[in-house]
């Protein structure tokens, strides 16, 4: 795996952002508000806080956009996305919103390898924005759309550049870039502890790698779904997945786990208490955060928060219950 | 007869089979049959209560249970029974006669 210390000047573009027209929405990527939890933290020892980076401010309304701006800006330089090459990649539905977005912003077909359960609201976003869907067997779930993905670009290498966002170390180097700096300047250097959810692993790697680089005293923490069958959307259970290339195991040592029940109650109480109408890996992440900040008598806890709840309202269960 | 057919991370609990062979007049009698061959898939599809957890979805053909009857839903013997984990809401058959590339 290429190192941090592998990485060029063009790797730091996403924060660079006097290089981006001010009018692009390539401009709003990152920047997100921090956010403190107030009162889901009730328990909690009044010296210690717990803040959410809210990636629903994102023009593409997820966390998402950043590895996508970083990878698809990347692939410009590089040459990878011309003579009309389609941008080809698996995603269980956020990374291909921000593909869609961006690749309908600058001109760059899209299509994408996408698991046919994904939420039938990200299935009507992907086709606004025109992208081309590919789906694969529900009972595969993301890894079958891996496999799928994998097949088209071995098959048709002239049509499709694969982004493969898997193992693709432009999505960690955008957390390196953005999001670590951001939470450090938004705590003002106070930061103690950091813990993402796992999908790709970029959120956790990238961030907890610059962490780690600038300030070595925060820890950071990953978490993951309790078991192979679960219902967080964006999030893996390792042991039982394709491992993604970029995932570092030895940096998320033994994550956490989070019951997906969990964490649909906290969507609820993030939604009622908060006023904060987040997605199910959000919710996962406000559990997995108030669990570490539980065991403190002191200190600042960071998460990530991916994306609202918007893309989850067909089940309906979930949203209406008292 | 019915069968059901089991998402890859549950294979794990059906000695590795994609498919298994149910009995039962509907989706409740199924499922025990089902949690009666192969207990250790039963944690995962059940909660305390014996209730079937919120993000289990079972398809009988081309319809989710929880728009039909739930676990009352009948079921036929040639019926194809699909268990899939879900992604909020989502259907196996979103984009019906769209000519997707999905295996099913
Ligand atoms: C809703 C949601 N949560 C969490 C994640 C995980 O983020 P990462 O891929 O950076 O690990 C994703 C990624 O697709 C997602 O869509």
């Amino acid at each position: 795996m290429m190192g941090k210390d592998n990485m060029t000047l063009l790797d730091f573009r996403l924060t660079e952002s006097n290089t981006i027209p001010l009018d692009s929405l390539a401009y709003h990527v990152g920047n997100t508000p921090l956010l403190p939890l107030r009162r889901v933290t009730g328990s909690l020892s009044p010296r210690v806080r717990v803040f959410a980076k809210a990636e629903w401010f994102n023009p593409g309304g997820s966390v998402k956009d950043r590895p996508a701006l970083n990878i698809i800006q990347n692939a410009i330089i590089n040459g990878h996305l011309a003579n009309g090459k389609r941008l080809l990649d698996s995603t269980s539905g956020n990374m291909g919103i921000s593909y869609a977005t961006f690749g309908a912003a600058l001109g760059i077909p899209v299509t994408l390898a996408l698991p046919a359960n994904a939420s039938p609201e990200r299935i009507s976003i992907l086709k606004a924005l025109g992208a081309e869907l590919i789906l694969t067997d529900p009972l595969e779930g993301s890894d079958g759309a891996i496999m799928k993905a994998r097949e088209l670009a071995a098959e048709f290498p002239d049509k499709y550049w694969y982004a493969n966002q898997y193992s693709n170390e432009a999505n960690w180097q955008a957390h390196y870039v953005s999001t670590g700096p951001e939470i450090v300047r938004q705590t003002n250097g106070q930061i103690t502890h950091f813990i993402a959810g796992l999908g790709t692993s970029g959120t956790f790697t990238g961030t907890s790698r610059y962490l780690n680089d600038q300030l070595p005293h925060v820890k950071t923490l990953a978490f993951q779904p309790d078991a192979p069958f679960h219902g967080l959307e964006g999030l893996k259970h390792m042991p039982t997945s394709i491992k993604p290339g970029i995932y570092d195991e030895a940096l998320a040592g033994d994550p956490l786990e989070v019951k997906t029940e969990a964490a649909h109650e906290m969507v609820i109480r993030l939604a009622r208490e908060e006023g904060l109408f987040v997605g199910i890996s959000s919710a996962a992440a406000a559990v997995a955060a108030l669990q570490v900040a539980s065991e403190l008598e002191e200190g600042v806890v960071v998460t990530v928060f991916p994306d609202a709840g918007y893309k989850y309202l067909s089940d309906k269960k979930l949203w209406e219950r008292a | 007869m019915t069968t059901l057919r089991i998402p890859t991370p549950l294979r794990t609990y059906t000695g590795g089979k994609s498919e298994v062979t149910v009995s039962g007049a509907k989706i409740s009698e199924a499922l025990t049959d089902l949690t009666t061959q192969y207990p250790a898939i039963a944690p995962h599809l059940f909660n305390e209560n014996n209730e079937l957890r919120p993000f289990v979805n079972l398809f009988v053909g081309e319809h989710n249970i929880k728009d039909l009857q739930g676990v009352e839903t009948p079921i036929k013997d040639d019926d194809k029974v699909m268990l899939i984990p879900s992604i909020a809401g989502g259907s196996p058959f979103p984009l019906k006669g769209e000519g997707s590339g999905m295996g099913v």
